[in-house]
């Protein structure tokens, strides 16, 4: 049986939860590192741009973030998210350059649903045709950016295609807080709210956890694994958007990459890579981090080319991290079980 | 000496060593379908695109697709052991930087391909380590040294490359079989591609890769090292990966950071269209070279009808869901098939009756 | 008086199931009338059909004919989910928890209470979560994730989302496989009170001192058919263990006295923390010694790390004289050691590949010509040896996994036979097998004694140990605390060594 040790009080309890949890681990690099670059260069923090880039620049990944780690809590993983965004990216010149005077309103809506399309097509083969999602967003992936090459050639989205206004959100702030922060923001609040406190959303960790018992439970796995891949699409969609207002200039590369720094993020940010645990949050900050690492690195007198490199590092690093922490856990069960009999 | 065979009964009972003719085995194979689908489209581009049927088309094609080919080959191993190695492009970005880099430096290419395969070997012995050491997953750890990889190929040169090589070696690259239009390099790749069919088919090696995709209990009950065999796996795959590097450099004549970016995916769908499950324990090389042929004869194709080259990212994604979809549905039917009465009996808790 | 007049419809009833795996008849007559405040025993062999009755019972599988009633209503559930909104729970020996998740989050998963904006009302369930617990009078902290629980909690888990589910008909497939004597009483006082509520209990067990101990009537099943349901009371474990198997039990195994020769596999302290302790024991040529004991006991565990797939942290293991090397299975194998494992399907086989691939699994080293191997060879060599162990199989490349459980059973016999061992250990050599093929793998040991092999022969069927074995060594608990000889060891001497820890001597009984 399983001993129950004199109990905690509930506030040491939570002070211990919060001390060892991941996300106060990264939060605690993230602020090392902004500390040790701003030490070597103050402008780093404490110019008007500087603050600004800090907060900016990564909220674009962080919205691609956040609808991986949704997808990946199901133990499923999106690689299509990259293609999609410069989809939806280009799409959105587009809108204003062949629809004049359409409402930027429109253009965020439609980028979204179209975002959300796309992750539809994603589920439903991951959901109905049971196929493993790293081979079928493999497949997506390719094939949305094929599309999106096609459909751009070698023009170019330029800055002056799009309605000034809507470029100005890219760059302005509200009492300091970019505009896209904000927004990246208030998105990763709803849906950590979500995630946290609706049934659905604790029903994406229990198919990750085990989906053969989700099954055997009687869950709605195919629904919710939709629902999953449809938010990834969309917030990958509403980062496209966002892109567009942000650089201005859109070509058929935009978003490259993206989708394997998001799952970095994710992974860095303490989300298991099979699945059933793992914070938005801890993605979020993730996000902030590996942007941030890669800004301070020339500061702190590494070449920017090594950034890569470091982001390899960061990553193995957090998984080989949770695979010993889960190790040393086991060990102590089977030695607090073997002391009673 | 125990007499075993003293206890046993008298052999009285005869099999078929098959079930079905080899013409039905053969036929009705997915490694059939996809030569069928490759010779098809052979035939249709031949017919429809004007200057696919010269010769020179041959040669620019398998100069083209050699570092698909012949990563796909310990990819495939990989994959059957229910792995998967998404580094395979940035250990090819790696070994080519290491190549440029070492060769201006003053070494004589010889060597620095030497030191590349060994880069190569030991990148992929560091994945081994973390997935078969440490028990990480391959998933995870290869989209981190995919990362890592990238990253030092990219931090050793920055954004230079290297452009000067002994002109005998990148001669050779581009050289083809005299006689023929046929590269030269395609040599090496019927070379190691009969090693790699002998291993898996003919070998004990091989078999344990097999038992080791469909059932790594059994196998590990069985005396097989599981470990090891994957280990070494990953290891071939770098070092497989270090050469196509070498390959690549000298073919272009360039050392660059980012070369072969984005390849291990055109490896990863040659591999599912040619039939190879990625749950592991079943497929065969046949099928991913002649997805890897697939691939490219449909990119050469579309170039030379002036079609934009990247409809054929289009065509190939679609060809891997559309091939992977259709082996989980065929999965699927074969299994009710083989089970009337609906539900599948399938022991989902410790319960036995 | 005048019971027979009065007919209580049964909370759930089974008449003259019938289910068939393609060619494989599991049930012929599933009946089965379970009333509510009653805890009603299942027992037969393995191969009777309990376990599939339990999952008609809950819905993973539909019956080809018969009548399947709950509380009067005729019913056809065509999905798990749906048996359990009708209140039927089934409690497996191994819990499907969600183990990244809290306790409380597994009990109410997908019907949390809510409070305002469709908020999971966490306060709420952790409250529900309490008053589960202590109704089952059980203490497990609602917040922790199920990883790590032990099993008996893991139970009383599911046992707690039943109630919550207000289940009026719970079935426990064998759920003292894995307990301790403490964690069984628990589970029983539990049991009891679900009863007294007045819901419907179906208890499905090997051990009969726990069938006499919890329940109130017995059903016995034999060949996938119904045979008796009597009360408790009126029967008694020698009757209904005539009923299981048909005949007479001593009749059933055929075995041969032999001589018996020197050592071949002595094990000396093997100590693994927290699994087995200071196991010691020897094997002779030609001897069959059996381990018996509860399941759970540690005995596969044992097997396991004497073979070298498990690890264990001392003592040592010797063939033949030879020191086997920890943790490596293929230098066991070259010493001489075979290893039939107790789980055919995951461990014995690779069910996807053929019948030729599996048997010459383990001696491809020595079918290579030039150091390659052809299937040819490989096909001589498998049609050897599944010839002479009579596997039924129409072609050497049929997969393994659509062959019947005696004749799977015998294609791994084949596959370890054909290393030429000089000590054989079977995990569990008849579970789930017919029979016919029982009675000829029996005589197949017996032999392969006579011709002097060492066997140790793990097995939870009593008669099956008591018939086979020179020597009976019972483990209980990570120790082994008896060694009872052929002509001593008894159903009772067996069975209370496997209940009792060693009389506390030099360990003192500070806890």
């Amino acid at each position: 049986m399983t001993t129950v040790t004199a109990p905690e009080s509930r506030i040491a309890r939570t002070v211990r939860a919060i001390v060892t949890a991941r996300e106060t681990g990264i939060l605690l690099a993230l602020i090392i590192v902004v500390l040790a670059a701003t030490i070597k260069n103050p402008t780093f923090l404490f110019s008007s741009d500087g603050f600004r880039d800090l907060l900016l620049t990564p909220s674009i990944l962080l919205l691609v973030a956040i609808g991986q780690a949704v997808v990946i809590i199901t133990r499923n993983v999106d690689l299509s998210v990259g293609s999609t965004l410069g989809l939806t990216a280009y799409l959105t010149g587009r809108l204003f350059i062949d629809v004049p005077g359409i409402p930027i309103v429109a253009v965020f809506l439609i980028g979204i649903v179209f975002g959300g399309l796309l992750g539809l097509i994603n589920g439903a083969l991951v959901a109905f045709a049971k196929v493993p999602s790293l081979v079928i967003t493999l497949g997506t992936m390719y094939a949305f950016r094929g599309i999106n090459v096609l459909w751009a050639g070698s023009d170019r989205i330029n800055s002056s295609d799009m309605p000034k206004d809507f470029l100005a959100l890219g760059t302005q702030s509200v009492l300091f807080i970019p505009v896209l922060t904000i927004i990246a923001i208030v998105v990763l609040v709803v849906a950590a709210w979500f995630l946290r406190n609706k049934r659905a959303g604790r029903e994406l960790y229990a198919i990750g956890s085990d989906p053969d018992a989700a099954n055997l439970y009687g869950l709605k796995v195919t629904n919710r694994l939709l629902g999953a891949f449809i938010l990834c699409g969309a917030l990958a969609g509403l980062a496209g958007v966002l892109w567009a207002a942000r650089y201005g200039t859109v070509n058929s590369q935009a978003g490259t990459g993206f989708e394997l720094q998001a799952v970095g993020a994710a992974v860095i940010g303490g989300v298991a890579i099979f699945g059933g645990s793992g914070s938005l949050w801890g993605a979020a900050i993730g996000a902030y981090l590996l942007f941030t690492i890669n800004r301070a690195l020339p500061i702190l007198g590494v070449q920017d080319f090594w950034q890569r490199a470091v982001v390899g590092v960061l990553i193995i690093g957090a998984i080989v991290l949770d695979r010993l922490l889960a190790q040393r856990q086991a060990r102590k069960l089977v030695e607090a079980r073997d002391s009673n009999g | 000496m125990v007499d075993i065979m003293g206890a046993l009964a008298p052999a009285t009972r005869t099999y078929k060593d098959y079930s079905q003719p080899l013409w039905r085995r053969l036929l009705l194979s997915r490694e059939a379908a996809v030569i069928g689908a490759l010779a098809l489209v052979i035939i249709v581009s031949m017919i429809s695109v004007k200057s696919f049927s010269k010769p020179i088309t041959v040669t620019y094609l398998f100069l083209d697709i050699a570092p698909i080919l012949l990563i796909a080959l310990p990819m495939t191993l990989i994959i059957i052991t229910g792995e998967i190695d998404l580094s395979v492009a940035s250990i090819v970005g790696l070994s080519s930087v290491t190549l440029g880099v070492l060769h201006q430096g003053g070494m004589p290419i010889e060597g620095a391909a030497v030191v590349s395969l060994l880069v190569g070997a030991a990148a992929g012995a560091l994945n081994g380590f973390l997935i078969t050491v440490v028990g990480l997953p391959s998933l995870a750890v290869t989209i981190g040294t995919l990362a890592l990889y990238r990253g030092l190929a990219v931090g050793l040169l920055g954004t230079k490359a290297v452009t000067e090589f002994t002109e005998f070696w990148t001669d050779l690259a581009k050289s083809k079989i005299p006689g023929t239009t046929i590269p030269s390099v395609v040599v090496l790749i019927v070379v190691l591609a009969i090693v790699f069919v002998v291993l898996l088919h003919f070998t004990k090696f091989g078999r344990g890769i097999y038992a080791i995709g469909l059932s790594p209990e059994t196998a590990r009950f069985s005396g097989i090292r599981v470990e090891r065999t994957k280990f070494i796996l990953f290891v071939i795959a770098g070092l497989i990966s270090a050469l196509a590097g070498i390959y690549y450099t000298l073919r272009f004549s360039s050392a660059r950071g980012d070369n072969a970016a984005g390849l291990e995916l055109s490896v990863i769908a040659a591999v599912m269209i040619g039939g190879v499950s990625i749950f592991g324990g079943r497929g065969t090389l046949v099928g991913p070279l002649a997805g890897a042929v697939l691939i490219g004869v449909l990119a050469s194709a579309l170039r030379l009808a002036n079609v934009t080259s990247d409809v054929i990212n289009i065509i190939t994604g679609a060809l891997l869901v559309a091939s992977v979809v259709g082996t989980s549905f065929l999965a699927w039917a074969r299994k009710s098939r083989s089970r009337p009465g609906g539900k599948k009996p399938e022991p989902l808790t410790g319960a036995k009756s | 008086m005048s019971d027979s007049t009065e007919r209580v419809t049964p909370a759930l009833e089974l008449s003259r199931i019938a289910k068939a795996f393609g060619a494989v008849i599991a049930l012929t007559n599933g009946t089965l009338a379970l009333n509510a405040g009653s805890i009603h025993a299942l027992v037969g062999e393995n191969g009777a059909g309990k376990s599939t009755l339990v999952k008609i019972i809950a819905g993973l599988y539909q019956r080809d004919g018969g009548d399947f009633r709950l509380s009067g209503e005729t019913v056809d559930f065509t999905s798990t989910a749906q048996s359990k909104a009708a209140g039927i729970a089934v409690i497996y020996q191994e819990p499907t928890l969600f183990p990244d998740l809290s306790v409380t989050e597994n009990i109410f998963m997908g019907r949390q209470p809510l409070r305002s904006f469709g908020r999971i009302d966490r306060a709420r369930m952790h409250e529900e979560a309490l008053g589960l617990f202590a109704r089952l009078g059980v203490r497990i902290d609602p917040d922790r994730p199920t990883l790590g629980l032990s099993i008996a909690d893991q139970q009383i888990i599911e046992i707690a989302k039943a109630i919550s589910l207000d289940a009026q008909v719970l079935v426990m497939d064998e759920p003292t496989a894995a307990l301790s004597g403490v964690e069984v009483e628990r589970l029983f006082a539990v049991a009891r009170s679900l009863r007294d509520e007045g819901r419907a209990l179906l208890f499905i067990s090997h051990r009969f001192d726990e069938v006499f101990d919890l329940c109130d009537t017995v059903t016995v099943m034999r060949d996938g058919a119904y045979i008796s349901t009597s009360p408790i009371a009126d029967t008694t474990v020698e009757e209904i263990v005539r009923q299981m198997v048909g005949r007479d039990v001593t009749t059933l195994f055929p075995k041969t006295e032999h001589p018996i020769g020197n050592d071949v596999l002595v094990v000396d302290a093997l100590n693994q923390p927290g699994v087995f302790h200071d196991i010691s024991f020897t094997v002779k040529a030609g001897e069959i010694v059996g381990l018996a004991g509860l399941v759970g006991a540690g005995r596969s565990e044992i097997a396991r790390a004497v073979f070298g797939v498990d690890p264990y942290a001392s003592g040592s293991v010797r063939i033949n004289g030879k020191a086997i090397p920890r943790r490596n299975p293929a230098a066991a194998m070259n010493l001489g050691l075979a290893l039939v494992p107790e789980d055919r399907r995951k461990q014995g086989l690779v069910l996807e590949s053929s019948v030729a691939r599996n048997a010459t699994m383990a001696i491809s080293g020595r079918l290579r010509k030039l150091g390659l191997l052809f299937s040819s060879t490989e096909n001589a060599a498998a049609r050897v040896w599944s010839s002479r162990l009579e596997v039924k199989t129409a072609s050497l490349d049929t997969e393994a996994g659509t062959l019947s459980g005696g004749n799977q059973q015998k294609v791994v016999l084949a596959k370890w036979l054909a290393t030429n061992p000089s000590i054989l250990i079977i995990d569990e050599p008849t579970r789930g097998i017919d029979v016919g093929t029982k009675s000829e793998v029996h005589r197949l040991l017996s032999q392969l004694a006579g011709e002097g092999l060492g066997i140790l022969m793990i097995s939870s069927e009593l008669p099956e140990v008591l018939g086979m074995a020179d020597r009976v060594l019972v483990v209980h608990e990570g120790h082994i605390t008896a060694e009872i000889s052929r002509a001593d060891a008894t159903a009772e001497s067996v069975m209370f060594a496997a209940t009792h820890s060693i009389a506390p001597t030099t360990k003192e009984a500070g806890q």
